[in-house]
Order: C-alpha cells, then sequence, then structure tokens
C-alpha cells in the first residue's frame, strides 16, 4: 500500500548527516584502536600524531594548546567535544541531527542513539589508559553497529534511506582512505627481509583494523606483498568497507533516487561517482602505488567532497559542508 | 477476586493506604464516588499486594524509560538547556464515567461558545455593543488580532484545538480555572503514560475497561483535513515546530508521528504566489493545513514581529487569500486571556441561550474599581494572577506568601492593575502519589483536550498534572509538577458483576 510521500529537504539532509557523523564515529574507533596496536615503544608519540595528520587536525590540535603527548592526541579525539572531529562531537552531530528526524526515525533507533549518546559523553581520562582504551573503541564500534543494525531492520526504506545510505558510503569510502594513508606515512622505504616482514605485520593491523583481515587472506595470493592489502582495501569488488564497494554503492543508491523517485537533481551526481569508479578501477594498484599512493588518496578524498556538494546542493535545504572533510 | 486476595495475604505487605490521609481536600482515589465500579478499591489493593519497594523500583524503571526514549521537555535557564522528564506517578486518576460524561460537555460547550465569541468579535460585535463584555478589554487586548476581522474561517471553528484547565474543590466540584485556546501543550503526555502505564504496571490496568486514548492523532488529522481549504481533495497538512530547541519538541514530534504529517519549521515552508510550499527533495510540494505550534507573532515576520526566524515570510497573506488553514486560528488569544475568562459564563449564557456545565472559580477582575479594591483588601488571602501569562509564571498566592513578596506583589497589582485578576484559594482536590515516605496526597488538576473540525470530540480524561511537593498548588510542568495516567471508566455497573467489571 506504498503511498510515495514527499520527503523534506531537511530531512534528506539530516539522514545523511547522522548517517556520515556515525559512520565517522565508528571508523575514528577503528583507527585510534589500530594506532594503539602499533605504537611502538619509544615512539608512541610518532603514532599517534600521524593520526593527526591524517586527518588534517594539525591546526585544530595546536589551537587546544596541549603538548603533542600520545595522552594528549587520544583526549583530543576521544575526550575533546570542543575538537570537531572528535568522536564526542561527532556523535552530539549525530544526535542532533536524530532528534530533528525523530519524525521519520523508529523509535528504536532513536532510543539506541540516545543511550549510546549518553554513555559516551560520561567518557572520562581513566576510560582511555591502558588496556581499557582497546576495550573503549569496541564499545564505540558496537554502538554504532547496533545503530546500523536497528536501522537496517527498522528504518522505512523510501528515498529518506538512500539519503542516509549515500550518508554513510561516502564517509566509509573516505575514511577507508585514511586508514591506507595513515600506514603510508609510517612506511619507511627500503629494507631487508626483516623490515618486510615487519612491514606486512603492520598491513595486518590496517586490515584488522578495517575488519578486513579474513577476507583478505581468503581472495590474496600466498605470497601476498602490500600491494595486494591496498589493492584489496581499494578495489575488491565484495568487501564492505573497500572503496570500490561504496562507490559502487553510491552509483546504485543515485540511481534509485533517479529511477524510483524520478530525482533529476541527480545528474551531477551521477556523473561525478561515475567518475569516481572510472579513476578507481582503471588504474593498476602498481600504478598508483608508483605515481605516489597519498597522491591517490587525496584526489579521491577530493572527489568525495564534491559528490557530497552534487548531493547537497539539488537536494538539501541549507548545503553547507562537513567541516573536517572541508579542510582536507 | 480470589487470586488477588491470595497475592495480598501471600506477599505480607503492608497496605501503605493505612496510614493514607487526605485531610480536608476531594481525594480522586478514596472518596466513594457513584460508578466507580470498584475501580478505585481494585487499584489501592492491586498497589498494596505490589508493595511500595516494588513500586519504588519499577516506578524508577519506568522513569528512565522515559530518559531513554527521549520523552522530554526542556526547560532554559541561566542560558543552559536542560531536558526533564515529566515526573510519572505511577499511581493512576480514576474518573467515573458519569464524571466523565459532565466533563465532556462542559468542554464542548466552553468551546462552542470561544468559537462563537471569536466569531461575534471579529464580525458583528454583538456582544461588546450589548454591553455583555467591556468593548476595550477585547479591542484593546494584545492579542486582539484586525487581521482576522471580517476573515471567514469554516465551520466557524477557531480554536481547533483546545486544552481547558480543571480543578476540583473540597466538595468534589469540577471548576475550570482557565481556556488554553492558543496551542495547548501536554497532550502527548496524555499517550505516553498510557504506554508507560501498560509497560511498567500491566497487573494495576489488567480487566481495567478504560477509554482508550491513542485514537487522538488520528482525530486531529481528520480535524486538520477537515478544515483545510475547499476544493482540496487530499489535504497536505502539517505541522510548524520552531525546531529542536522548543521545550515542547518532543510533543511536536509526538504530534506529527501520530498523524503521519511532516514536522516542519520555518525554513522549509515558502510562500509563493499566496500559496504555501514546502521544501521537498523533489521540489516545492503544496501545503493546504498547517497546524502550528508557534505563536500568533512569529507566524509571519512581514506581519507580525520582524525579527522572528521562526516564521514563513508571506504566510499571513497566503492565509487570507484562503489558499491555506491555520490551525488554531490567528487571533484566538483574546478569548482565553485571563480577563475575558472572567466573563465565560455570561459568554456561554449570551451565545447558547444555556448555565454553564461547569463553573468557573469566583474571578475578580482588577482593571475594575470593585475587583481591584477587593483584591487589595484581601491580597493575603487571594491568588493574584498576571493575565497575560502562562506556566505559573508570575502568580501570588497569598496566604502562602511572605510579607514581602506580598508587599511585591501590591506593589505590582497598583502599577498595572489591568494586568492582573484575582481569585479565592481554591483547595484542589488531591490524589495518592508515591513519594520517598510512602504514598501520600498531593494536590492535583486536569487538561481534557478537545479537538473541533466540523465538529468537537474530547479525548477521554486528559493531562492529570500533580503538584509533586507536600502541600504545593503549581502542578506546572516547568515548576516540578508531574503527571498522572488518567483513566476514563467505561462502565458504571459494579465490579464483578457480569463482563463489564474487573477480571481479577
Amino acid at each position: 500500500m506504498s503511498r510515495e510521500t514527499p520527503l523534506l529537504a531537511r530531512y534528506a539532509e539530516g539522514l545523511f548527516w547522522m548517517a556520515r557523523y556515525l559512520e565517522r564515529v565508528e571508523n575514528l574507533a577503528r583507527l585510534i584502536d589500530v594506532t594503539q596496536t602499533f605504537e611502538s615503544p619509544g615512539r608512541e608519540t610518532e603514532s599517534w600524531l600521524a593520526m593527526i595528520r591524517i586527518n588534517a587536525d594539525e591546526e585544530g590540535f595546536k589551537a587546544t594548546g596541549k603538548e603533542a603527548t600520545a595522552d594528549n592526541v587520544k583526549r583530543f579525539y576521544l575526550l575533546d567535544p570542543g575538537n570537531p572531529t572528535s568522536i564526542p562531537a561527532s556523535l552530539e552531530a549525530a544526535r542532533t541531527n536524530a532528534r530533528t528526524l525523530r519524525p521519520l526515525i523508529s523509535t528504536e533507533m532513536w532510543m539506541q542513539m540516545n543511550v549510546f549518546h549518553r554513555d559516551m559523553m560520561q567518557l572520562t581520562d581513566a576510560d582511555i589508559q591502558g588496556d581499557r582504551l582497546s576495550r573503549l573503541c569496541t564499545r564505540i564500534k558496537e554502538g554504532v553497529q547496533a545503530h546500523t543494525g536497528i536501522t537496517e531492520g527498522t528504518f522505512f526504506r523510501d528515498q529518506g534511506w538512500d539519503f542516509y545510505q549515500l550518508g554513510r558510503l561516502i564517509e566509509r569510502a573516505d575514511q577507508t582512505t585514511r586508514l591506507l594513508d595513515i600506514r603510508y606515512h609510517l612506511l619507511v622505504p627500503g629494507g631487508s627481509e626483516e623490515r618486510k616482514a615487519a612491514e606486512l605485520t603492520q598491513w595486518g593491523g590496517v586490515l584488522r583494523a578495517a575488519a578486513g583481515y579474513h577476507a583478505f587472506r581468503r581472495v590474496a595470493p600466498a605470497g601476498f606483498t602490500p600491494v595486494d592489502v591496498v589493492a584489496f582495501l581499494l578495489n575488491d569488488t565484495s568487501f564492505p568497507r573497500s572503496v570500490a564497494v561504496c562507490v559502487q554503492s553510491m552509483e546504485w543508491h543515485l540511481g534509485q533516487l533517479r529511477s524510483r523517485y524520478g530525482l533529476r537533481g541527480t545528474v551531477g551526481a551521477l556523473e561525478r561517482v561515475e567518475e569516481l569508479r572510472a579513476g578507481l578501477m582503471g588504474r593498476p594498484v602498481e600504478k598508483v602505488l608508483a605515481d605516489g599512493l597519498h597522491l591517490f588518496l587525496d584526489g579521491v578524498q577530493r572527489d568525495l567532497i564534491l559528490l557530497a556538494s552534487e548531493i547537497g546542493t539539488p537536494f538539501f535545504r541549507d548545503w553547507r559542508p562537513l567541516l573536517g572533510a572541508a579542510a582536507a | 477476586m480470589n487470586s488477588m486476595t491470595q497475592t495480598m495475604s501471600q506477599s505480607m505487605n503492608f497496605d501503605p493506604f493505612v496510614p493514607y490521609r487526605s485531610g480536608p481536600y476531594f481525594c480522586e482515589l478514596t472518596r466513594d464516588r457513584d460508578g466507580d465500579a470498584g475501580a478505585a478499591a481494585a487499584v489501592r489493593a492491586r498497589i498494596a499486594a505490589i508493595g511500595l519497594d516494588a513500586l519504588r523500583n519499577r516506578a524508577a524503571a519506568a522513569e528512565n524509560d522515559l530518559i531513554n526514549l527521549g520523552i522530554t521537555f526542556t526547560i532554559y535557564s541561566e542560558s543552559q538547556a536542560i531536558d526533564r522528564i515529566l515526573p510519572f506517578d505511577c499511581i493512576p486518576r480514576i474518573i467515573t464515567a458519569a464524571e466523565w460524561r459532565k466533563i465532556e460537555a462542559g468542554v464542548k460547550q466552553r468551546v462552542a461558545a470561544l468559537n462563537l465569541f471569536l466569531h461575534d468579535i471579529y464580525h458583528d460585535r454583538h456582544i461588546t455593543r450589548d454591553g455583555v463584555v467591556p468593548a476595550d478589554l477585547v479591542y484593546t487586548n494584545a492579542n486582539y488580532r484586525p487581521e482576522m476581522e471580517h476573515f471567514p474561517v469554516r465551520f466557524g471553528t477557531y480554536v481547533h484545538i483546545c486544552g481547558t484547565d480543571i480543578v476540583r474543590d473540597e466538595k468534589g466540584e469540577f471548576l475550570v480555572l482557565e481556556d488554553n485556546a492558543r496551542t495547548p501543550s501536554g497532550v502527548s503526555y496524555v499517550v505516553e503514560n498510557r504506554h508507560l502505564m501498560s509497560r511498567a504496571f500491566p497487573d494495576l490496568l489488567a480487566g481495567m475497561r478504560l477509554h482508550p486514548v491513542d485514537d487522538y492523532g488520528r482525530r486531529l488529522l481528520t480535524a486538520m483535513c477537515d478544515i483545510a481549504p475547499e476544493g482540496v481533495d487530499e489535504p497536505q497538512v502539517v505541522l510548524l515546530s520552531p525546531g529542536i530547541y522548543n521545550s515542547a519538541y518532543f510533543e511536536h514530534v509526538f504530534l506529527a508521528r501520530e498523524m503521519g504529517v511532516p514536522l516542519v519549521e520555518g525554513a522549509d515552508l515558502v510562500v509563493e504566489q499566496d500559496r504555501v510550499w514546502m521544501r521537498t527533495t523533489a521540489g516545492l510540494r503544496a501545503v493546504h493545513t498547517i497546524y502550528r505550534r508557534i505563536g500568533d507573532d512569529f507566524l509571519d515576520p512581514t506581519v507580525f514581529r520582524p525579527d522572528s526566524l521562526l516564521g514563513v515570510p508571506g504566510l499571513i497573506g497566503a492565509w487570507r487569500r484562503g489558499n491555506v488553514t491555520l490551525a488554531n486560528a490567528v487571533g484566538t488569544g483574546v478569548a482565553d486571556d485571563k480577563a475575558i475568562y472572567a466573563y465565560m459564563p455570561r459568554i456561554i449564557d449570551y451565545y447558547l441561550k444555556e448555565t454553564p456545565i461547569l463553573n468557573n472559580v469566583t474571578t475578580h477582575i482588577c482593571r475594575e474599581k470593585e475587583g481591584l479594591d477587593y483584591t487589595l483588601a484581601n491580597i493575603d488571602k487571594l491568588v493574584l494572577k498576571p493575565v497575560g501569562e502562562s506556566g505559573g509564571y508570575g502568580i501570588t498566592i497569598g496566604p502562602r506568601a511572605t510579607k514581602a513578596e506580598i508587599e511585591i506583589a501590591r506593589k505590582s497589582l497598583l502599577a498595572d492593575p489591568a494586568n492582573w485578576i484575582s481569585q479565592p484559594v481554591i483547595s484542589l482536590s488531591v490524589a495518592p502519589t508515591l513519594t520517598e515516605t510512602g504514598i501520600h496526597p498531593r494536590h492535583l488538576d486536569l487538561r481534557p483536550f478537545a479537538v473541533t473540525g466540523r465538529d468537537t470530540w474530547v479525548l477521554p480524561g486528559g493531562l492529570s498534572r500533580v503538584a509533586m511537593k507536600e502541600g504545593s498548588l503549581v502542578v506546572n510542568s516547568s515548576q516540578g509538577g508531574g503527571s498522572k495516567d488518567t483513566w476514563v471508566l467505561m462502565d458504571e455497573a459494579p465490579m464483578g458483576q457480569a463482563r463489564t467489571g474487573v477480571t481479577p
């Protein structure tokens, strides 16, 4: 009996951002977890500062006036609501969006968000110390995953669902490129067998952070190299966090908005996503690495910002770029 | 009843109603009433069987549910916004079928009189010409809107949603304290309280034959469709809210959801060619009825307050062209003014040739010499209320005020007598309420909600607001009041007789 009902532009916008902020929260937790795991003794600070670089947060961190120590970086991302790229700030933004969406989202979605938000706002320094940090990251991931599951099982599948998915997929693709980039920053070129082995361990960590370790082992050649890991996270067509799967799914949801709901404003976004896909699938990873992975990832991130803008401009009431992403 | 008796004797609970004393006040649960069908006694017995400790635990869990669900209102103080729940008292308030018949008829009568009054003052002005209500009281009232003059509204309905505040004196008589004809709030708690009751206290509800309360959204939507501009087949209804920072935002969400219509903010709407549109992903879509939860002053910055960011530029123009309906209509505030309230019995008589089914509380109008003199002479015995305020602000309760407070009130009164009315202190009825120290009487009132499109429907029961502090008469949520689930009994047959009673 589904009657096509119009979707307020503001609701489309709220769904897009709610999903995006939550995906960001989950991925931040993943990044923190992997950074913690690869803290090398004596060089802790270096690993954590790389995280600041990856998120393009140098300025923001400097503004806190805090010394660049591992602990201060952790606080910056886990406890500081004043940092717009922190987990508390993203969660606050997600909840504010959810609040504007309350007439639309299910009660179960709202309730879980409310409780999750409250728990996270009560975190203290003790929660990020030692072995508690990794458990905290698990809790944060599970909080977002609970949201995702409840949404999958309860949220009405009209065009709002497509806007929700687009926000999530753009953020996920962006975060996967950042996860790849964090390794790039730590990679030391050249090397002995020993170093290669150590390097592979680190790449294994990246895969674990993306929850892709086992999937990768299933599809990777026996004597895999870092190139295979990069190819997997960029181009694999089955792994849910690979950039390629995200981009394909974006294309599908945009197609739905166009064909099922007749939204003609999708033209620009469809073109942009097609280009993204071509740029991604059209180049062998070896070439990408030879030209410089960081440069390539930067390009993908910029394309994602443009894509978001192609969606925001025709469909949202008050399109404004995401703070952190705009700076990247 | 056998199993109930068994439970009681097995649990060996001390009956928390044994020390309960309601004092000189009318008690809503322990006073014998005709047609109560044994429901009150059953509730008391069931509560005793649950026992105080379990009752407290379950009430705490129920309140925690409210927080998690975000069923909250927002209080603003010292630039801070705090989300609060409306404290929920788990002991229900019971209204018998006979009592309800009277309240329902009284509310309908009052709503009819309000609408006739509004139509008259914005058209032919008979009532002021006949001297029944002083002309200046109406036409110089801040809430009188010249924009409404000679403007037709469908079915003559101005007040589509009305909340009537009713109290009960020590004799058990229902008295109207105030009409809320602008944007009355609280109905969401009526429905949510019942949901909460059935989740947390199914054993209190079991077998009770009560009027359901979850029909409100459907009735409201029907009324909103009825009043849409003529000739529109499938009217698009929206709820216009000031947004997520408004203290009643939860209620706006609730109503939009119950009606299944978009909750919009001013910036979601646009007026083009005297028509109202909402901004959707597919472009502009026409809007026909707006249930607005923002005040007249904020509706349209081009007509009323130019600094309002909440409204829609051009909205009043579109409405005056008859292209969109506003509920409630603009300019209803003149009818629920506390100064006009004093004249309601005469207004009812004037238009309907009926005596009021529900009486007013005696009211002294300080703009009149007689009323002012009486009030000044008896200020320590009276409740002094500013006419323009709502939410319980600015009230001085003479017998409870300190000398200094009385003097402040006297000064405010003399500075602007027209701004004040006074009323005798009404001994509000009480109901047993769960407190830290057991079950004690707390004062309460009742706000039934009437929805009027083509005709008037009253939601059975209404919001029972409880002053949670001992002895307090202020029930407003903004001042620490709580609420109770309000049961309207369907039958009058004694319990245990036939199938209509309570099944144990």
